[in-house]
C-alpha cells in the first residue's frame, strides 16, 4: 500500500501587516500534527503567494491577516488561483476577521475563517479536513 | 500535610522559570544589604526609584495611541484628547507610511490609511497636527525603519510654528532591532537599520535636547512570547548594539546614555512587574556605571514606558479589560514607571472608541489622583516577596545577557534567528497553556459565560482614501519645486554613500516636500532590503 505524503500547507502573510505570531503558533501546531509547513514570511504580493502554492503543491493555503485588509486581499488571492488554474486548493483565514466580513469572505469562496479565539486543535483539525476532502474530490 | 489537596507546584512558576513559596519572610531578604544592593529611591542602583519623590513632584505621563485615515481625521481626535486633559500625543501611523511606500505605491493598496494614518510628504504631517502647540505637548510617534523622515517632519513643523529646538518634544520609537524578531516593519538589512537608529540617537544628542530619540520597545517581545526575563535580557542587549555603535563613532556614554529610553509590556501579576522595573534600574544603572564608567547620573537611570501589551485582553466579557488594564496599570506605578499606555477594553477586537479611551485616561487617574498610589515612592520596597522577586529576576535576567554577549551579541542572534525562535516558542508554549487551561482567562477560557458573543469590529474604513491620498499626493508634487527636490534626494544619496549621518540630508528632503517613498527608494537602492531567515 502506498504510504500517502503528509498534508502540505502553505501559512502566507498576505498585505504589508508584520503581526506574525499567530501566523508561527499556527504554522508549529500544523507541523507538531505532522503536516508539512511552507511559511511565505512577511509583506507578500497577492501573485507570490499564489506562485508559491504553485511551485510548493500545496493542499491548502493559510493566511493570517491581522491589518483588516482581509477582504480585498481574499478577492485577489482568489482571483490570482483561478488564473493559475489551481482555484481547487482551499483557503483558510486567520486573524481579525469580523463574523459579517467572515460571512462575506465565505461568499468570495474562501473555505473557513478561523480568527481571534479559536485553538490550535481547531485549527489543525480543519486544515485536515480541507486537505482530505480536496484529495478525495 | 494536612491540606487535602496540595495545588501543583507548576501553577506558581514563572515562565521565567521561578517558583513562588506560599509565604516570604525575613530569612529570604536577610542576606540583603539595604545600603549597596537597593538604596533610597534617587540613588545608586535605582532599585527603588530614579527620583527620590517620584510622583509627588513628576506625575505619571499617560499615552493614548490614535491615528487613522487622514491627518484632518487624526487631528480632530488629538484636539477631543487634549481637551480631555492629556499632555502628550500619540501618533500611530499605516503600514505604507511605515514601510517608506507612498499612498500611490501598489504594494501598499489594500493599506493606506487602515491602521493608522497615511503620510507621504510633509504637508499631512502639518495637517494631523495642526492647531496644536508643539511646544506644549510632548509627541510619539511610533516609527522604526524610517525614524530619520518622522523625525524630521515633526521638527520641521515645530520649526514652522516658532519652536525653540530646546523646546521640541517628541518620542521616536527608532527601535528597529526588535522589528526583526516581533512586530516585522523592516525594511532594510538589520546593519543599514541599525546605522539609521543610530543617526537619529547621534542627531538628537548633538541637536534636540528634549527629543527622546529611541525607545527600546521591548515590550513587543514581551506580547509575541517572551518571558519578563527575556523582554529585560534582550532589551538591554538591543539598547547596548545601539549605544555599542554611538560609541565607536565617538560619542562619550554621558552623551548617548540618557537618551535611551524603554517600552515595556505589563502582564497582570503586579507584583512580578513591579519587580521587573526595580530589576531593569538595578541592572542597567550598573552596567552603565561599572562597564561604561558613566558618571551623569541620568545616564545611570532606566527611563520607562510601560502599560498593556493587548495579549492579555479578551474578547469575550470584554468589560473585564478594564480591570485588567487597571491591574497593568498598578504594576506600572508600584513599580515605579515613568510613562503610562494601557490598552482600552475594546482594543482586542476594534480600534477603540473615544468613550474605552477616555475610560483608559480615567483609570491612571483614578488610581493616581484619587486613590492615592503613587503618593508613596515604591511602596512594594521591603516587602519579603518583592525583594525576593526582584533578585531572583536580576539573576535570571543576566544569565540570558551573559549568555547572548557569549555567542556574539545580539544583532548576530537576530539575524540568525535565534531570538526571533525562542519568541515563537514561547508565543507557542503560551498558546497550549491557554488551549489546555493551564493557564486561566476568566470568562474565556474559564467560567466562560453564555452571554451574547462579541464581535470583531474594525474601526470604520474608508475605501475610497487611497483615491483621494493619491490625488492629494499629485497636488504636493506639482506644487513642489520639483528640482530642489531633487537635488535633495541627490544629496541624501551622496551621504549615504559616505556614510555620514542621514538626518540632516533627510531633513532638507522633507522640507523639499520629497515624498517618505522616493527618499526610501534612493536608500533602498544603496542599502537593498532585508529578507527573512526562515525560523518556521
Amino acid at each position: 500500500m502506498p504510504t500517502e505524503r503528509p498534508i502540505r500547507v502553505l501559512v502566507g502573510k498576505p498585505g504589508l501587516d508584520g503581526h506574525d505570531v499567530g501566523a508561527k503558533i499556527v504554522s508549529r501546531a500544523l507541523r507538531d500534527a505532522g503536516m508539512e509547513v511552507v511559511y511565505s514570511g512577511l509583506h507578500q504580493k497577492p501573485d507570490e503567494i499564489v506562485a508559491t502554492a504553485l511551485q510548493e503543491d500545496v493542499d491548502v493555503i493559510g493566511l493570517s491577516i491581522l491589518s483588516g485588509a482581509h477582504l480585498p486581499i481574499a478577492q485577489k488571492i482568489l482571483q490570482k488561483l483561478k488564473e493559475k488554474g489551481i482555484d481547487d486548493v482551499p483557503i483558510i483565514i486567520g486573524g481579525v476577521v469580523p463574523k459579517r466580513d467572515a460571512a462575506k469572505l465565505k461568499e468570495y469562496g474562501i473555505a473557513e475563517v478561523r480568527g481571534f479565539g479559536s485553538s490550535l486543535d481547531e485549527i489543525v483539525e480543519t486544515v485536515s479536513g480541507l486537505a482530505k476532502s480536496r484529495r478525495a474530490a | 500535610m494536612t491540606e487535602k489537596k496540595q495545588k501543583d507546584e507548576r501553577e506558581f512558576a514563572f515562565d521565567w522559570g521561578y517558583t513562588r513559596k506560599p509565604v516570604y519572610g525575613p530569612e529570604d531578604v536577610k542576606h540583603l544589604d539595604y545600603q549597596q544592593e537597593i538604596g533610597n529611591p534617587g540613588e545608586y542602583p535605582y532599585v527603588r526609584a530614579n527620583f527620590p519623590i517620584m510622583y509627588r513632584n513628576r506625575p505619571i505621563l499617560q499615552r493614548i495611541y490614535s491615528g487613522f485615515l487622514s491627518g484632518e481625521d487624526t487631528n480632530s481626535r488629538f484636539k477631543y484628547l487634549i481637551d480631555q486633559g492629556m499632555r502628550s500625543l500619540s501618533i500611530a501611523l499605516d503600514l505604507p507610511t511605515q514601510l517608506g511606500l507612498d499612498s500611490d505605491d501598489p504594494k501598499g493598496e489594500d493599506d493606506v490609511g487602515r491602521i493608522g494614518v497615511a503620510i507621504d510628504t510633509l504637508q499631512d504631517m502639518e495637517e494631523i497636527l495642526q492647531g496644536i502647540d508643539l511646544g506644549k505637548v510632548s509627541t510619539n510617534i511610533t516609527i522604526n525603519a524610517l525614524a530619520p523622515i518622522l523625525l524630521s517632519m515633526y521638527v520641521a513643523v515645530a520649526e514652522k510654528q516658532g519652536v525653540g529646538r530646546d523646546k521640541i518634544a517628541c518620542v521616536v520609537q527608532n527601535d528597529i532591532l526588535k522589528e526583526y524578531v516581533v512586530r516585522g516593519a523592516w525594511i532594510f538589512p538589520p546593519i543599514h537599520g541599525l546605522k539609521l537608529t543610530v543617526d537619529v540617537i547621534e542627531y538628537c544628542a548633538k541637536e534636540l535636547p528634549r527629543v527622546s530619540p529611541v525607545s527600546v520597545a521591548a515590550g513587543h517581545l514581551r506580547s509575541s512570547g517572551a518571558t519578563a526575563a527575556q523582554e529585560l535580557a534582550w532589551g538591554f542587549e538591543i539598547a547596548l548594539t545601539y549605544l555599542q555603535t554611538a560609541l565607536e563613532r565617538g560619542l562619550a556614554i554621558d552623551e548617548v546614555a540618557p537618551f535611551i529610553t524603554y517600552t515595556f509590556h505589563n502582564k497582570l501579576n503586579f507584583f512580578e512587574e513591579a519587580a521587573k522595573f526595580r530589576a531593569a534600574r538595578s541592572i542597567w544603572a550598573e552596567l552603565m556605571k561599572e562597564r561604561f564608567g558613566a558618571a551623569n547620573p541620568k545616564s545611570l537611570f532606566t527611563r520607562i514606558f510601560s502599560g498593556g501589551g493587548m495579549e492579555e485582553l479578551t474578547i469575550q466579557e470584554p468589560i473585564n479589560n478594564i480591570i485588567r488594564e487597571t491591574l497593568v496599570a498598578l504594576g506600572v506605578l508600584l513599580g515605579g514607571s515613568q510613562g503610562m499606555g494601557l490598552c482600552c477594553y475594546d482594543e482586542a477586537y476594534t480600534i477603540p472608541s473615544p468613550e474605552a479611551q477616555l475610560i483608559q485616561l480615567r483609570t491612571g487617574q483614578i488610581l493616581s489622583e484619587e486613590a492615592g498610589i503613587a503618593d508613596v515612592v515604591d511602596p512594594l520596597g521591603g516587602s519579603y516577596y518583592v525583594e525576593t522577586l526582584t533578585t531572583e529576576l536580576e539573576k535570571a535576567v543576566l544569565k540570558i545577557m551573559d549568555d547572548i554577549e557569549s555567542s556574539g551579541g545580539m544583532l548576530k542572534a537576530i539575524e540568525q534567528g535565534r531570538i526571533q525562535r525562542e519568541c515563537a516558542e514561547g508565543a507557542y508554549a503560551r498558546q497550549r497553556r491557554l488551549d489546555s487551561g493551564e493557564q486561566i482567562w476568566v470568562g474565556a477560557n474559564k467560567y466562560a459565560g453564555k452571554e451574547k458573543e462579541w464581535d470583531v469590529e474594525l474601526h470604520e474604513y474608508d475605501p475610497q482614501i487611497r483615491e483621494k491620498r493619491i490625488a492629494k499626493l499629485e497636488k504636493v508634487k506639482s506644487e513642489r519645486d520639483n528640482g530642489k527636490v531633487e537635488n535633495c534626494l541627490k544629496e541624501l544619496k551622496q551621504s549615504a554613500e559616505d556614510n555620514v549621518n542621514l538626518v540632516p540630508p533627510i531633513m532638507e528632503a522633507v522640507k523639499s516636500y520629497a515624498t517618505i517613498g522616493e527618499m526610501t527608494a534612493v536608500l533602498k537602492e544603496l542599502y537593498g532590503e532585508f529578507k527573512e531567515p526562515s525560523i518556521v
